[in-house]
């Protein structure tokens, strides 16, 4: 009506340039009060929220708690990763070497294992030492004096030199050392280890679902949240519509609601696990004093932060959009 | 302005508010819809303003074609109308400022034209000193012209109201009738239903009747 009032009443003749530039300061100016009004919003949201701690805090709560259960279980995860680097060092093969094997055949055995390129140290115990290493640890020393031979054969520990989480080449270099004549029975430690990666490949996986079922959790949250808030404000909202505010209009407070849980959510998850590797932190270090291994909590880096703060603001941006589709349309003067 | 041409409105269950209803208001007429409650005046004037679809028939704003606008444009439409309410539909939250500045808002206006519109509309209502006031802290006359404020903040060329003096008593009622021909005067289109006809008939405006959706009556005492 205005709008084709004017259009009929404006000169065609007008000179272009003129035109083109108060257009441009015009968009210009829309743009900054455009601008002006999102940040009104967005702080108005915030307002709004602040104005009822409670409810926001337990909602955000819901949401922090949803987020940082696969956060501390990824967090722990790589702790987990770091330190099965350190048994890796420690997954060793043992070769027992025949019965009757010369002390002077040993130690060239020894050395040619030294030069061997997968091999990073070899340790060398003769028959007599095996023996006394087995008093020492066992603590059967006196019965074992008893004995008239020493039955123990010579062994030589190998270190083999990793590629990082490949249990694979430690085997093959087991089966070449196997081959060995003076070796009779070569035993690679390394069973253990394997397992924990499986055991961990799982944990992996399990984070992924556990992260995946808590995002939707999350998503509902925010989506009953928001429906609750537009529900409350359903008079406004037919109010607005009523004066021709549009769809985007009516849906950005509650954008900006949703946002707001959202950040809310993930800074009460970050203090979360925060806290929880800080109280954890203690007891690690004592249980790494007691395997001689100086073990610190890795916490959550600035990338796990920033991610755990997106994927919360994310979550709210989403699970509001979706609640305000569903029930925007619902809602109309009338 | 306004043209309803062979208009029927049927409701979901079947009941039919408006039946063939054929009428034209030009631009810059004041004119009166009357009849019973329960008569379709509150039909018509949704029709208009987009908040129902007619079942058969046509209505035509400005030689718009209201069939022709899609759910989309809706909002953009009615910035064009100004509406106004018996039960004001003022946000209770939120001051007189703030109600009459929210059409401007949603249309994107700057902050130094919002103020001075704003001020412009209460002023021209008599509510000038209110702004900072919350709606409920005034009386049902003073509410009434925060909502008229509301409707002519965006100078729009059409005006329509349903039963705007239904709770106020004669006094406030002329009163409000007053601040509708004063726009009446400038050149918008004004379209009042009330089935108050004491005060209808003391001015000299056009009247509409309906009754049970029919437009029986349609008398103009200019002519
Ligand atoms: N949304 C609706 N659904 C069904 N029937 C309706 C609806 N709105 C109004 N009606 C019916 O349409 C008729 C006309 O109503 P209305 O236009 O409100 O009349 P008036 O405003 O003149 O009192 C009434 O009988 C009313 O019950
Ligand atoms: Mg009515």
């Amino acid at each position: 009506m205005r709008r084709t009032r004017h259009a009929q009443h404006k000169p065609r003749s007008r000179p272009r340039p003129a035109r083109s530039e108060s257009r441009r300061v015009g968009l210009a100016g829309r743009l900054k009060t455009h601008l002006l009004r999102h940040a009104q919003v967005f702080f108005y949201t915030l307002g709004q929220l602040s104005r009822r701690p409670t409810s926001l805090l337990m909602t955000a709560a819901v949401i922090g708690i949803a987020l940082a259960l696969p956060t501390g279980l990824h967090v722990v995860l790589k702790n987990a990763q770091q330190l099965s680097g350190g048994w890796d060092e420690a997954s060793q093969i043992s070769l027992f070497l025949q019965r009757g094997t010369a002390d002077s055949q040993a130690r060239r055995l020894v050395s040619q294992l030294e030069e061997h390129p997968r091999i990073r140290r070899v340790h060398y115990l003769s028959p007599e030492e095996a023996l006394a290493e087995f008093q020492r640890l066992s603590g059967f020393g006196d019965a074992l004096d008893t004995l008239e031979e020493n039955p123990l054969p010579a062994v030589v520990v190998v270190q083999p030199r990793l590629q990082r989480n490949d249990p694979a080449t430690t085997e093959a270099l087991l089966d070449e050392l196997r081959e060995d004549p003076r070796v009779d029975l070569a035993r690679l430690d390394v069973q253990w280890v394997k397992r924990l990666y499986a055991i961990m490949d799982i944990l992996r996986q399990g984070v992924y679902v556990l992260a995946s079922l808590l995002a939707l959790a999350v998503l509902l949250v925010v989506g009953n949240t928001i429906r609750l808030a537009i529900q409350n404000r359903r008079d406004e909202i037919v109010i607005i519509k009523l004066i021709g505010g549009t769809d985007a209009f009516i849906r950005r407070p509650f954008l900006y609601t949703g946002f707001w849980y959202g950040l809310f959510g993930g800074i009460i998850a970050w203090l979360l696990v925060s806290i929880s590797l800080w109280i954890l932190n203690g007891p690690v270090q004592k249980l790494a004093a007691l395997y001689q291994n100086s073990f610190t909590l890795t916490g959550l880096n600035t990338q796990t932060t920033v991610g755990l703060l997106i994927s919360g603001i994310l979550l709210g941006l989403v699970g509001s959009w979706i609640a305000v589709g569903r029930h925007l349309r619902d809602i109309e003067p009338g | 302005m306004i043209r309803f041409t062979a208009t029927s409105k049927r409701y979901p269950g079947g009941y039919e508010a408006l039946s063939n209803v054929n009428f034209y208001i030009p631009a810059g007429q004041m004119a009166f819809l009357t009849g019973h409650s329960g008569a379709g005046k509150s039909t018509l004037l949704k029709l208009i303003a987009l908040l129902e679809r007619p079942s058969r028939g046509q209505v035509f704003i400005n030689n718009q074609n209201l069939a022709r606008i899609s759910r989309r444009r809706i909002p953009y439409f009615r910035r064009n109308i100004g509406i106004i309410f018996q039960d004001h539909q003022l946000l209770f939250d939120r001051t007189v400022f703030d109600n009459v500045a929210l059409p401007l808002i949603i249309a994107g206006q700057p902050r130094g034209e919002v103020d001075r519109r704003v001020r412009a509309a209460l002023d021209k209502v008599g509510l000038l000193g209110k702004e900072k006031a919350y709606p409920i802290t005034l009386s049902g006359g003073e509410q009434q012209r925060v909502g008229i404020a509301r409707a002519v903040v965006n100078k729009p060329p059409l005006l329509l109201a349903d039963e705007p003096t239904g709770n106020l008593d004669p006094t406030l009622s002329t009163e409000i009738m007053r601040i509708f021909e004063d726009f009446s005067q400038v050149g918008v289109t004004v379209l009042v239903a009330s089935h108050d006809l004491a005060l209808i008939s003391s001015l000299p405006y056009r009247r509409l009747t309906l009754e049970q959706g029919r437009l029986s009556t349609d008398s103009d005492p200019a002519e």
